[in-house]
Formats: structure tokens, C-alpha cells, sequence
């Protein structure tokens, strides 16, 4: 407990990067996957492209897709924050496009029917429900890269993973158990309140 | 550089088998005594709701631990090397197979279970006969799941000296050599995309549909 008494700026300091690493990430990945899941929902053969790219650099491990992206993008926070967005793009996408294919015929059809253009439909109809699925992609994009971000550390983006590390170097316990405790409860924080976010929305969305 | 990389290779073929050998060692290994502890527990509590309910909690929080936590952790209590690697892929590998054991058991049909104990089957005879081949899809997502991040967890076991392919990648970021790093990154990624496509297909092929993991 000594050094996490004395050493708390640093442990802030961690928390505050790897906060800064899991969200950035998460909004590069949201715009870009708003963009891809709005253009395959109807359109099922570019769908499975999509699905499929995007899926695939899902499988791949963080250490690795890290690692494969340092020779492009040298070492720190960009390899990091390409790599997450990258890995969030398979959840995100996803749900976008499930959220917005589970909008029913016939609300699209009155829509028209109102005179509504695409654009309109898509921002006024559709978006609005599709959103609880949309936030619960987002809720298990942030929970993956919360804990995929302590890996980040290896390349020298900072963040919680680095305080493991160095508890990995020094044999030092504490280290690695504030560093993966701190990640697990920013994890189940942002579950839990995502959860709540999504059933608020899912309620209304029902109304 | 990946022209390196593939050179590098031929140049050590027993480097790079060995390392695969280990790789694959270690997640098979972690993979199997995973399944066999957590889907008979998965089998018995499926049937308790309470239980049920329990040990989805507790697999959740498990499961929102780091991958690179839970290797770390085993360092200081195990030390370094094969064995604690193994240890540490076990407790990564339990929590999504023992969520999808539990759910797939809860799910079977109370009606079917009821009917089972009526033709005076006994409970062993129904979770074998009755329980299992009803919750073996959600069961088999929950091994493809645990498969796959065991893979890339063991890409992590470097760090405490277990082996494996995530060795390439540890040398190559230390003597910034980018064709190294891609002789582990490379084939783990290609390891782990093969297994999610591989595992799919069996999955489709047995069960039709394919089921969240």
C-alpha cells in the first residue's frame, strides 16, 4: 500500500492518459463506423465485406496489430489510439447498421409517406431508433478497449498498462494490481453505466 | 521488411517451429483444461437460477480484467515461465466458457428436463443426455470466444517468460528491428483469424447459425 500512497500523482497521471487513449479511440471509431454502418444497413453484399474486413482485424491480437502498425506509424500514442479505433470498428459498425435495419417497413414508409427526404428519415426517424442498439455497441467497444488499451503501454502510448509493466520489471505486485484493478473498475464503471444509459433510451425508444 | 521477415524465418527454422510449437502448446493446453473445468460447472449450476445468476457475475468481472493483468499478476505469485503462463490462460479462458455453459443449460426447455425425470432418468443421465446436446451451440460459442482471446493472451506470455510467438514481437520492439516484430505479429494474427474462421464454419457446420459468443 506504501507505494500507492506516495505515488498517486502518477497513478492519476496513468488513469488520465489511458482515459484519454480508450476515448479518442472511441470517437475516431464512432464517426468513422456511423459513416460504414449507415452505408451497408441496406445493402447486404457490401455489408459482408464490411463485417467481414472489419472482423478480421478484430481477431487479430492487440500485442500484434500494435506491433504491425509501429513500422507505419512509428512508436506512442498513434500506433495506440489506430490500433483501438481499429479494433472498435467491428462492434460499432455492427450495431449501426443491426440499430438502423431494425427500424420496421412500415415507420420508413410513413415517413415517406410525410414527405420526409432520406436525410431527414435517417436523422430524424431511423438514428433516433436505432439508438439504444447504438449505445450498447458503444457500451462494449469502451469495455474491449479499456482493457485492450493496457497493451498500448508496450508501445509507449502511456496509460494503466504502463504501471503493469513496470510491476512485471520490478517483480513488484502492487504495481500490476493497481494498474489491472484500476482498468477493471473504469470497466465495469462504464458497463454499468452504459447499461443504464442504453435502458433509458430503450424505454423511451418503446414510449 | 516483411520480405525480412519471411528471409529471417527460413534462415531459423527451429527458432520460429519452436516458438509456434509453444504458441500453440500453451493456448491448446489452457483451452482444454478451461473447458473442462468450467463446462461441467457451467452443466451444474445452469439448472440452480441463483447459482446461475452468481457465477454469470462473477465470470463478468472476471472478464473485465485485462488479459495483461491477469499474465502480470501470475509473475509475482508463480514466477516466470511456461507453467505460470499456462495458469494465467486458464482463468482468461474460464469466464466466457463457463457464461455460455450456464446460459445454454439455463436455457434448455424446464418442460424437456421435467419430462427426462419423469421416464425416471437420473440427473447425470439428463445433463448428459437431455442438457448438454441442447446447450452444446451456446456452449461451442463459448469455446470459439475463449479460443480465440487465448490465442492472443498467449501472444502476451512473453512478458513472463512462457514463450511463444509474442517472443518475435518482445526482441523486435527492443532492438527496434520491424522485420523481427513481424515474424511473431504476422503469423499470430494470421493464427487467430484462422481459428475465429475455422471455429465458425464447424460452428455453422454443426449447428446452423451462428450464436453470440
Amino acid at each position: 500500500m506504501n507505494w500507492t500512497l506516495s505515488h498517486w500523482p502518477e497513478i492519476l497521471e496513468a488513469l488520465g492518459q489511458h482515459l484519454v487513449l480508450v476515448l479518442a479511440s472511441i470517437a475516431i471509431a464512432f464517426a468513422l463506423a456511423l459513416a460504414l454502418g449507415i452505408a451497408i444497413a441496406r445493402r447486404p453484399r457490401l455489408s459482408a465485406i464490411v463485417i467481414g474486413t472489419t472482423g478480421a482485424i478484430y481477431a487479430v491480437p492487440s500485442l500484434a496489430l500494435f506491433a504491425m502498425l509501429i513500422p507505419l506509424v512509428g512508436l506512442g500514442r498513434a500506433p495506440a489510439i489506430v490500433g483501438l479505433s481499429a479494433y472498435a470498428l467491428l462492434v460499432l459498425v455492427r450495431n449501426v447498421a443491426t440499430g438502423l435495419r431494425g427500424v420496421p417497413a412500415e415507420v420508413l414508409d410513413a415517413a415517406r409517406g410525410m414527405g420526409f427526404g432520406p436525410w431527414r428519415s435517417l436523422l430524424r426517424i431511423e438514428l433516433p431508433l436505432a439508438l439504444p442498439v447504438i449505445v450498447a455497441g458503444l457500451r462494449i467497444a469502451t469495455v474491449t478497449l479499456i482493457g485492450i488499451a493496457t497493451i498500448a503501454a508496450y508501445v509507449n502510448a502511456g496509460g494503466l498498462g504502463a504501471l503493469i509493466f513496470a510491476g512485471i520489471d520490478q517483480r513488484f505486485a502492487e504495481k500490476i494490481l493497481v494498474g489491472g484493478g484500476l482498468a477493471s473498475a473504469l470497466a465495469i464503471g462504464a458497463d454499468v453505466a452504459l447499461t443504464r444509459l442504453e435502458r433509458r433510451l430503450g424505454a423511451q425508444v418503446a414510449a | 521488411m516483411l520480405r525480412d521477415a519471411v528471409l529471417w524465418i527460413a534462415e531459423h527454422p527451429g527458432l520460429f517451429l519452436k516458438a509456434v510449437d509453444t504458441h500453440l502448446k500453451l493456448s491448446g493446453a489452457a483451452l482444454a483444461i478451461a473447458a473442462a473445468l468450467a463446462l461441467p460447472l457451467g452443466l451444474a449450476l445452469g439448472r440452480f437460477p441463483r447459482a446461475a445468476f452468481a457465477a454469470i457475475n462473477a465470470a463478468g468481472a472476471l472478464r473485465s480484467v485485462p488479459s495483461l493483468a491477469i499474465l502480470a499478476l501470475a509473475l509475482p505469485f508463480l514466477g516466470i515461465g511456461f507453467a505460470p503462463s499456462l495458469v494465467a490462460l486458464v482463468i482468461l479462458a474460464v469466464p466466457p466458457i463457463l457464461i455460455n455453459a450456464v446460459v445454454g443449460t439455463r436455457e434448455v426447455d424446464a418442460d424437456v428436463v421435467d419430462a427426462a425425470r419423469g421416464m425416471g432418468m437420473t440427473a447425470l443421465e439428463i445433463a448428459l443426455r437431455i442438457e448438454m446436446p441442447l446447450a452444446a451451440p451456446v456452449m461451442f460459442a463459448g469455446l470459439r470466444t475463449a479460443a480465440v482471446q487465448v490465442i492472443a493472451g498467449a501472444t502476451l506470455a512473453t512478458f513472463i517468460g512462457g514463450g511463444g510467438l509474442g517472443d518475435f514481437i518482445a526482441t523486435g520492439i527492443a532492438i527496434m528491428d520491424f522485420s523481427r516484430l513481424l515474424v511473431g505479429a504476422v503469423p499470430i494474427a494470421l493464427l487467430a483469424m484462422a481459428t475465429e474462421l475455422g471455429l465458425s464454419g464447424v460452428e455453422r457446420r454443426l449447428f446452423g447459425e451462428r450464436r453470440a459468443g
